[in-house]
């Protein structure tokens, strides 16, 4: 909890490593195959020593695979660092589950209430709903 | 619990480094969704999950209208969110800011709910947007927090019935 608050701020970490959009561009091509660094270029319109930076960082904290094939180096994408993100932010999704849950609950009782009531929506008083 | 078995699961994505965006389907149609999501004693009985109970919910549900939600946690502690609405389509759309209380220097985000209807169920998203990456990581992290202390919440009961 709030220790990921207190997470250092290096790129050895999957968390910074996907906080710049470019980077995460990048995940999202290889997410659908392994390619060369020229294919990424063209690809996101992006300069090679840019692009080769940012697949660096991402090998760091080993979000992307290389390996020679011949003469071309292929890169590929490797899901696992990302498991303490997803984690994350699955903790926050349960809590709007909850949430929701009980909306369904109210979503039940109004929808039975139309069926008895015929379409009587003024049955609920919404403040200042103006109506158009 | 009611055993409605209509619920879909909720979603939430990051899609830029300043946003979270939540999609949920419901078993009910577009206007009901609305009206569950703006009535005060109808938010009163969904906003706090399973985590307190809603003390407040005021919505002056007006372009430049103010809302506000505050609730009391389990563990005692209160919690309160306010904002203005910026944009309201009724059965559609509502921008509006929101501020937490309890952190009154982390500046506003500007939440976008949108549902859409097809076969009598709605897609609600809701797309938040937050001053900053670092704001936006602080509101999943207590979102976190809630989230693990609930689900000890479910597994003292768990226990309970099992004792």
């Amino acid at each position: 909890m709030i220790a990921f608050m207190a997470r250092a701020a290096t790129t050895t970490d999957a968390f910074n490593a996907v906080a710049e959009p470019r980077r995460r561009q990048i995940l999202d091509t290889l997410s659908r195959g392994e390619r060369p660094v020229n294919d990424l270029v063209a690809l996101l319109g992006l300069p090679q020593p840019l692009v080769s930076k940012h697949l660096r960082v991402l090998r760091e904290v080993g979000l992307v695979a290389v390996r020679d094939v011949g003469r071309q180096r292929l890169y590929s994408l490797n899901g696992h660092p990302l498991k303490p993100i997803h984690d994350w932010v699955k903790a926050y999704e349960a809590s709007w589950s909850r949430r929701f849950d009980r909306l369904d609950e109210v979503l039940e009782e109004l929808k039975d209430k139309e069926d008895s009531h015929g379409s009587d929506s003024d049955q609920w008083d919404r403040g200042g709903d103006a109506p158009l | 619990m009611a055993a409605t078995a209509t619920s879909g699961t909720a979603v939430v994505t990051l899609p830029s480094d300043t946003e979270i965006l939540i999609t949920r389907e419901f078993n009910a149609p577009r206007d009901l969704v609305y009206t569950a999501y703006t009535t005060p004693d109808l938010i009163k009985r969904w906003w706090a999950g399973e985590r307190g109970e809603v003390t407040v919910a005021e919505v002056d549900l007006r372009v430049g209208g103010m809302w506000r939600y505050a609730m009391t946690a389990n563990r005692g502690f209160e919690v309160a969110f306010h904002g203005e609405f910026l944009e309201i389509v009724p059965n559609l759309r509502i921008v509006s800011t929101e501020a937490f209380e309890g952190m009154p220097d982390s500046g506003e985000s500007v939440s976008t709910l949108s549902l859409s209807e097809a076969d009598g169920r709605t897609t609600l998203t809701l797309l938040s947007r937050y001053p900053s990456r670092e704001i936006r990581d602080v509101v999943i992290s207590s979102g976190m927090e809630g989230g693990l202390q609930e689900a000890f919440d479910d597994l003292e009961e768990v226990a309970i019935s099992l004792s």
